[in-house]
């Protein structure tokens, strides 16, 4: 028996310590969300689905409520706080009037998300109003302004932590494109000013401001009124990221969902296309298993975690051993030693870079050469000033002439040879669907394809095949059985689903386990009619 | 178990048309067995060459005929022996027959098992077949060929034909070569055997599997398409990564020269409160715990299997879909494979229709797979068509795993249509990217496509395999160097590249790449990749130029010494005032290139370069008459101790071109280099002499001169 545990999802093969599963604490990240609840965010609707309307408030909270539970899941690293602005009630360290920071018991105001935070959070709207309240934080004749106020409450909350070991971001969720409209002249004037070397200020310290606007159907939300300013857009990114008026619910929420999440690099490589040419390229996991977190033994009686100690015993003397051993391998009858050292030097075959080699033809990538989840790759000039002209020039090319490119990829645990197919983007009103840029597939070696179908048959005969009756049956058959809009996206995992469930409940010592829905089982009714 | 083992004769062809390969062959047959020693120990194996002066085989003592044959190695268990002759070939001296090397090759299994052994028996040919067989003596060569392939079946043979072609054989006559492939085809076509074509050394290594591994199938059941309908399939895995050995941890304590030693290391765990390291806590007190936040959740196993997810076994269709709603890069794993039952003709026939059905309409398959009863998971994926393309093979179909929700990350990139206008290629960018992408083509039409993944290599495994082969002859035998037919794998035909130098060039004109100077400070940190190598990230964007675009002609700023234009750039870096560092760095980083351009050489190809380079550096370090800084000093010593163990006495500009010269002519002796100091003397680069930089050189020029002498290399006698 030992360390390693049947992992709950494990299939045979996965490797759950390889790095390239792995989310390290390193790229943890802060977030404040700040929400405006104002009557405004309560009175202001957007059409559902079903004729059903969602009120603005509602649409920030369960997007929110949605984004920590994939956080505990993911990325438990990461802290959050949730602060409220244009309140009635103040709760804040600073004291300060209109800005209520929203916690749970056992938790800091900034922390990683916890079952109960997770679980008090879902039902806020039923007790918002009598604890909380919605009151305009900014109105003529008042010296208030609960912008600045809640600004500066965010920040307070970020001073956690330096900026080197982690991403801090203020997300701010509002549908006032004009704050300060309510007041006039000098008063005005002043509030702004404030309020923006505030926002100025809160970026000066490395702290992100992101805008999640909420829109109505009949009106736009004009950005360049106070935010465009506040959180330093220029003209390009304001026409990419504010979506237009009257956009359905789900496109706004998935519009939401995907900017909650900041994109994180993976690595930085060159790529060498020719001799004298390399470029600056990012890589990003845009698909990767997510399986649960390793398994923690913990002392039964005191509920303590246990560490484990590890020592490496000689079998032959009943020593301990101390020093890293040697390996070896039993080979001609004999035991060939290798040092560590040899056994890196061995795997060092090129440089660490992505080295072009050359195109071909998309029909040459086959189904099966495929090992594991694809990288994606996305050009970067922050250091070689050039590289997305380059790598732009390349991707129109290869998506016109149908060619994928071949590279050799030298890093250090497993060199090999991966195809880099372009992809050109995708946008629905939902957003983007698929991102411009190129897929690292990675490639099997020939020692890597077995050829399973050749064992069989035995016989002189040849195959039997199908005839044309019989293909037609077929064909009919797929017509009957076909799923037009498949999207990939379509189906939570249900083993991970009812894992957490079931964390969730005796987290918080529920009685009661929630039900969770396999989605991936046939609508075994639906094929049959 | 016995079942298991396999029988294989190599069939191997070593005539004089063949003997630019036989390294390759050597290579790969070697490996075969070294993999074999691990993997497949009972397997037994036999050496037959074909093309040699003599002959000696059995049959030609009983029947007669077959010469120029020789059984090196009759059938047995494999032993290192069998590495050695492997690895030391006869190189033949006639044309070989390889139907003959065929028939040698059969009648070595059949005699040997005498219809015993059901197992695997197997033989594998490798010739270039172009050269004409004999006739046979009754019949044609094809019923010849007829009579072996039914043979064959019956006694339960495969056989595996690379036939090495292209740039790797000579000009052979055409009709011969048709006339062989037509009777390798019939090997084919009736009985279970492969023939694959290769035209280079790594899909030479490739071709061969050097690692027999026995499928296994992940699930054997029902297809439910529904309800009803139900065809039995059984899957296997397709591809599989073949993974570098997992290697045992060697104790060194028991003494080397103990006859029982296992030498084994045993690893030992114990659990101790965190609180008391003094206390190990038994087992039954220990119960898991699961990460839920910052919480971790103790669930004993009694209490998990009671809740958890437990599907039930099964492979269920969940409808057909547009091939375009699955993009490739949504792959998640290694690739299945569905067949239809072996034997089962309803289920072979139903699998066809579907799998050709799905291919005419461009559509693919969603499935839910649960493989086994127990599993924790399921798995939804894509199954897609594989129509055969061998008569003898029914059609199956290709499965791999789609992402759930939780597993896509969702995140944005900016449109490319969004960059600045500066950003974007222009026509010209446009139209020499477009003949780049065209022209490197690794598949053109009428070669074979080069680094097929079915016949590359994996570079890593074959070096470990080689390397321990070496080292169980000589264990302190260091690590070698790449082979150089694997390189080619990890780097750039150069051939390819030469072909189409013109494209490349014109690509390298018209793109230009600058270092960013002002990098923004704030967003570097967060978008610090989590696990970057920083083995040599930095130093590699050596051609980078810093443009600074004020005004509309740039003034170029050289930072590095690049590889396109080394003597221009170290000229200007020699010339720049801003900074005194630069001349110690300009003659720094030309020394560097100027090693480099040696040491990377490949035949000579950078020899003129490099010259022009030493020139250059002559030229800046006369000119540069100044006391250098001795930071410059100190590492150029420090380097060039490193690599020649060469004191240094440098204090000058002069020192490190005379020492490099010093050094260079060091380095051309050691490697009995003659080409490139002929070079040198040619071009009458000699020491920097007292004459031409007073202060710093101790030599006349005369001395300067001698030294020419010196460096030529001594006529041999």
């Amino acid at each position: 028996m030992d360390l390693d545990p049947e992992d709950v999802f494990k299939d045979e093969e996965d490797d759950p310590d390889n790095e390239f599963f792995q989310q390290s604490e390193s790229s943890k990240e802060y977030v404040v969300y700040l929400v405006d609840a104002s009557p405004k965010m309560f009175n202001t609707t957007c059409p559902g689905k079903d004729q059903k309307d969602e009120i603005h408030f509602h649409v920030s909270i369960s997007c929110i409520a949605e984004s920590l539970k994939t956080q505990i899941i993911c990325r438990s690293y990461d802290e959050v706080a949730i602060c409220f602005f244009n309140t009635r009630e103040k709760k804040n360290l600073q004291d300060l009037n209109g800005v209520f920071v929203f916690n749970v018991a056992e938790r800091e105001q900034l922390d990683r998300p916890t079952a109960r935070l997770i679980k008090e959070f879902d039902c806020i709207e039923e007790s918002f109003m009598r604890e909380i309240g919605s009151q305009y934080g900014i109105v003529p004749g008042s010296r208030e302004n609960s912008l600045y106020n809640a600004l500066w409450v965010a920040q307070a909350l970020l001073r956690k932590g330096s900026i080197k070991t982690a991403d801090k971001r203020i997300l701010l969720f509002t549908n006032e494109d004009d704050p300060f409209g309510s007041l006039q002249g000098a008063a005005k004037a002043d509030m702004t000013r404030t309020t923006l070397q505030r926002a100025k200020d809160i970026q000066d310290l490395g702290i992100s401001i992101e805008l999640l606007p909420l829109i109505r159907l009949d009106e736009e939300f004009n950005v360049s009124v106070l935010y465009s300013d506040l959180i330093g857009l220029d003209s390009e990114d304001l026409a990419q990221f504010i979506p237009s008026a009257g956009q359905k619910l789900e496109d706004m929420k998935d519009q939401l969902r995907k900017r909650m999440f900041t994109k994180r690099i993976i690595r930085r490589i060159t790529f060498h296309i020719v001799k004298g040419l390399s470029i600056q390229l990012n890589t990003y996991a845009l698909i990767r298993p997510t399986v649960p977190g390793a398994i923690t033994w913990l002392d039964s009686v005191t509920n303590r975690p246990l560490k484990i100690e590890r020592s490496l015993i000689c079998e032959d003397t009943g020593s301990l051993i101390q020093e890293p051993p040697k390996r070896f391998q039993p080979y001609r009858n004999e035991n060939v030693k290798f040092s560590m050292d040899e056994i890196s030097e061995i795997k060092r075959i090129s440089t660490g870079h992505l080295r072009l080699l050359g195109f071909k033809p998309l029909c040459c990538l086959k189904d099966y050469h495929n090992l594991r989840p694809s990288t994606f790759v996305y050009p970067s000039d922050q250091e070689v000033v050039g590289s997305s002209c380059i790598f732009i020039a390349l991707h129109r090319s290869m998506l016109r002439l149908k060619r994928f490119a071949v590279a050799f990829y030298g890093g250090s645990s497993r060199p090999q040879l991966v195809a880099l197919v372009a992809r050109d983007e995708i946008t629905t009103a939902g957003g983007q669907m698929e991102p411009p840029g190129m897929h690292m597939i990675y490639l099997p070696y020939s020692d890597d394809i077995r050829d399973a179908e050749e064992i069989f048959p035995d016989t002189e005969d040849d195959a039997p095949r199908a005839d044309k009756d019989q293909i037609q049956k077929a064909a009919a058959l797929i017509k009957r059985i076909e799923m037009k809009d498949f999207s990939v996206f379509q189906f939570a995992n249900p083993a991970l689903q009812r894992h957490y469930a079931v964390l969730q409940a005796l987290a918080l010592e529920e009685d009661d386990i929630p039900e969770t829905i396999d989605e991936t089982v046939p609508d075994e009714e639906g094929l049959a009619s | 178990m016995a079942r298991n083992k396999e029988k294989l004769v190599l069939l191997l062809d070593v005539g004089p048309s063949m003997h630019g390969v036989l390294p390759e062959v050597e290579k790969v047959c070697s490996m075969l067995v070294e993999k074999k020693l691990i993997f497949n120990k009972d397997d037994e194996v036999g050496v037959v060459v074909f093309g040699t002066e003599e002959t000696n085989n059995e049959l030609m003592d009983e029947v007669g005929g077959y010469e120029n044959i020789v059984v090196l190695q009759d059938i047995k268990v494999v032993d290192g022996d069998l590495i050695d002759i492997l690895k030391k070939l006869p190189r033949g001296t006639v044309d070989g027959d390889f139907l003959d090397a065929i028939v040698v090759g059969m009648d070595m299994l059949i005699k040997k098992y005498k219809g015993i052994y059901k197992g695997k028996k197997r033989l594998c040919l490798i010739t270039n077949a172009i050269h004409p067989t004999k006739d046979s003596l009754e019949g044609s060569k094809e019923d010849q060929v007829g009579t072996l392939a039914v043979q064959m079946t019956a006694q339960g043979m495969k056989m595996e034909s690379i036939v090495v072609r292209g740039i790797l054989s000579q000009d052979a006559n055409k009709r011969i070569m048709d006339e062989n492939d037509r009777l390798l085809s019939i090997f084919s076509k009736k009985t279970r055997s492969r023939t694959v074509y290769v035209d280079s050394p790594i899909s030479l290594l490739g071709a061969l599997k050097t690692r027999r591994v026995t499928p296994v199938t992940v699930f054997r059941g029902h297809l439910e398409l529904s309800q009803q309908m139900k065809i039995k399939v059984w899957v296997y895995k397709k591809t599989q990564e073949e993974k570098f050995p997992t290697l045992k941890k060697y104790s060194e304590k028991a003494p080397s020269t103990s006859k029982f030693a296992t030498h084994q290391v045993m690893v030992d765990y114990e659990y101790k409160s965190v609180d008391d390291s003094s206390t190990v806590v038994p087992p039954e007190q220990r119960i898991k715990g699961y990460r839920y936040g910052p919480q971790v959740v103790p669930i004993s196993d009694a209490e998990r299997d009671a809740v958890k997810f437990k599907p039930e076994k099964g492979v269920k269709l969940l409808g057909f879909t547009d091939a375009s709603n699955i993009i490739r890069h949504y792959y998640m794993k290694d690739v299945y494979l569905f067949i239809a039952e072996p034997g089962n003709t309803r289920a072979i026939l139903a699998v066809s229709a579907i799998a050709r059905a799905m291919k005419e309409m461009n559509k693919v398959a969603i499935l839910r797979c649960v493989w086994r009863q127990g599993q924790q998971n399921v798995v939804v994926g894509v199954l897609t068509p594989n129509i055969s393309q061998n008569n003898k093979i029914p059609d199956s179909f290709y499965f791999n795993v789609l992402p759930f929700i939780e597993d896509v990350r969702e995140y944005q990139f900016p449109s490319f249509n969004s960059f600045p206008a500066s950003w974007l290629p222009n026509e010209q960018q446009q139209m020499a990217a477009d003949e780049f992408v065209q022209m490197l083509n690794l598949a053109p039409s009428g070669k074979e496509e080069a680094l097929l993944p079915e016949f590359t290599p994996n570079p890593v495994l074959e070096r470990f395999y080689h390397h321990l082969e070496l080292k169980s002859k000589q264990p302190d035998a260091a690590v070698p160097p790449l082979d150089e037919t694997l390189k080619r794998i990890t780097e750039p035909d150069l051939e390819l590249d030469f072909e189409n130098k013109s494209v490349l060039d014109s690509l390298c004109k018209h793109f230009e790449l600058k270092e960013n100077s002002k990098k923004s400070a704030r967003r570097l940190l967060p978008e610090k990749p989590s696990g970057s190598n920083g083995e040599d990230g930095n130093g590699n964007v050596s051609d980078a130029r810093a443009v600074d675009s004020i005004g509309q002609e740039p003034v170029v700023k050289i930072e590095k010494i690049g590889d396109l234009t080394p003597v221009q750039d170290f000229e200007v870096m020699m010339t720049r005032r801003d900074n005194p560092e630069w001349v110690g760095k300009a003659i720094r980083e030309m020394r560097d290139k100027i090693l480099s351009l040696l040491t990377n050489s490949h035949g000579g190809d950078n020899y003129l370069v490099a010259v022009e380079c030493i020139i250059a550096l002559r030229k800046g370090c006369i000119l540069e008459q100044v006391s250098p800084s001795p930071s410059l000093c100190f590492c150029c010593c420090f380097f060039l101790n490193l690599l020649c163990g060469f004191r240094c006495f440098c204090l000058m500009e002069p020192g490190p071109y005379n020492n490099l010269m010093r050094y260079l002519y060091r380095y051309c002796q050691e490697k009995e280099i003659s080409t490139f100091p002929k070079l040198l003397a040619s071009m009458d680069v000699t020491l920097i002499s007292k004459s031409e930089a007073v202060d710093s050189s101790n030599f006349t020029d005369d001395e300067a001169r001698r030294f020419l002498d010196k460096i030529k290399p001594e006529p041999k006698d």
